[in-house]
């Protein structure tokens, strides 16, 4: 059977070709892929929230928890498996508002947040966002090839799609 | 000295079971009218969780669930579900509306309607009981539902305790209709600030 590494909430991870490389319920998270398209590397992380600076306790910080910290973070773990920053590129799913309400409480309207904070990470560090399905009110499971570096997108009511 | 998961004994979590005994017993009785069927409830389940098992917890991996969820204000903030399987969501309805109700997984706009009305009325229920016993202020939102994968559900009710921590309380109670056709999940999810006051108001402060 074919290798799939589970990457948890809050957690990321990195694998080479031929792994598949998975995180199953992302709703209001957000899953961020790096792939190097030369050495069939790849890597996820599941992020819960846009900021670090959100943490109320920062000796013990998480990385992988936040859009800002985790994208350098996978991007390092990236380079030192063996993948090169100008093959790497990225893909975004997840997001979502799961629930909707008429309120001002931001921590609601966190999907969209953590879309526009997960972008700006890639920006900051010049790697290219070449697909994303985020956003809407659906819950996502995603899994990448690493030989192909095709993006697997499972929902529960919008079956499965290809980015 | 802010707030830590470390200080929770296990006097607290005790606590923390009758809360969920309390709460989850009120809606149970209201069900129970509702539907003219008798209702068992499980001794609650009351557990530290890293957020890393959070889906096996849940029942693993993308179960599709129905979820009511209300975001809780007041003196105890924290969030709260109310999930089912879509089969028992079905046998729901089926008790509550008769041969309406159609087979096929999916839900018309009217069971739609009648699941957000089940699910105001128990969680309703669960929050009054609490406050009443605890006597302190809640203010619930309307609720919203979701028939969604259960990790991306639950884990929008897990978003302020990952400001401070990466575990979460979970005070879980199942309740099933007497010949177990359907089963329901309540689960609490304090914000890290309401345990404090949770605690103190029923004498076993922190």
């Amino acid at each position: 059977m074919m290798n799939v590494v589970k990457v948890r909430m809050a957690d990321l991870n990195t694998i080479g070709a031929p792994a598949r490389i998975r995180t199953t319920g992302l709703g209001s998270c957000v899953g961020i892929v790096l792939f190097d398209v030369k050495q069939k590397v790849g890597g996820m992380a599941h992020i819960m929230l846009p900021s670090s600076e959100i943490a109320k306790d920062n000796q013990f910080l998480n990385r992988a928890k936040y859009a800002d910290t985790a994208v350098p973070l996978l991007f390092e773990k990236m380079l030192s498996i063996g993948a090169s920053k100008e093959n790497i590129v990225a893909k975004l799913a997840g997001g979502s508002q799961m629930f909707q309400f008429n309120t001002s409480n931001d921590m609601l309207r966190i999907g969209p947040r953590n879309v526009e904070a997960s972008k700006l990470a890639l920006s900051n560090i010049g790697i290219p966002l070449i697909a994303e399905d985020t956003g809407g009110n659906i819950g996502r499971t995603i899994e990448l090839d690493t030989q192909t570096g095709i993006l697997h997108i499972k929902t529960a009511n919008l079956g499965v799609k290809e980015i | 000295m802010g707030f830590s998961f470390d200080k929770i004994k296990d006097l607290q979590i005790d606590i923390l079971k009758e809360v969920g005994n309390i709460g989850a017993g009120h809606a149970a009785t209201a069900l129970s009218t509702m539907i003219q069927k008798q209702i068992d409830m499980n001794v609650p389940n009351v557990k530290l969780i890293p957020f890393s098992e959070i889906e096996d917890f849940l029942g693993g991996e993308d179960k599709v669930v129905v979820g009511i969820f209300l975001r809780v204000e007041g003196d105890i903030p924290g969030n709260m579900f109310f999930v089912m399987t879509v089969d028992s969501a079905k046998q729901l309805l089926k008790r509550m509306m008769g041969d309406a109700v159609s087979s096929d997984p999916e839900f018309s706009e009217i069971e739609f309607s009648a699941l957000h009305e089940v699910g105001n009325i128990l969680a309703g229920s669960y929050l009054s009981s609490l406050a009443d016993f605890t006597n302190l202020k809640l203010y619930p939102t309307v609720p919203s539902m979701a028939i969604d994968m259960v990790g991306a559900i639950i884990s929008f009710g897990l978003l302020q305790v990952s400001q401070i921590s990466d575990v979460a309380i979970l005070i879980n109670t199942t309740f099933l209709e007497g010949e177990h056709f359907i089963e329901g999940h309540f689960f609490l999810i304090p914000d890290p600030e309401a345990f404090d006051r949770l605690f103190s108001a029923l004498g076993v402060p922190l």
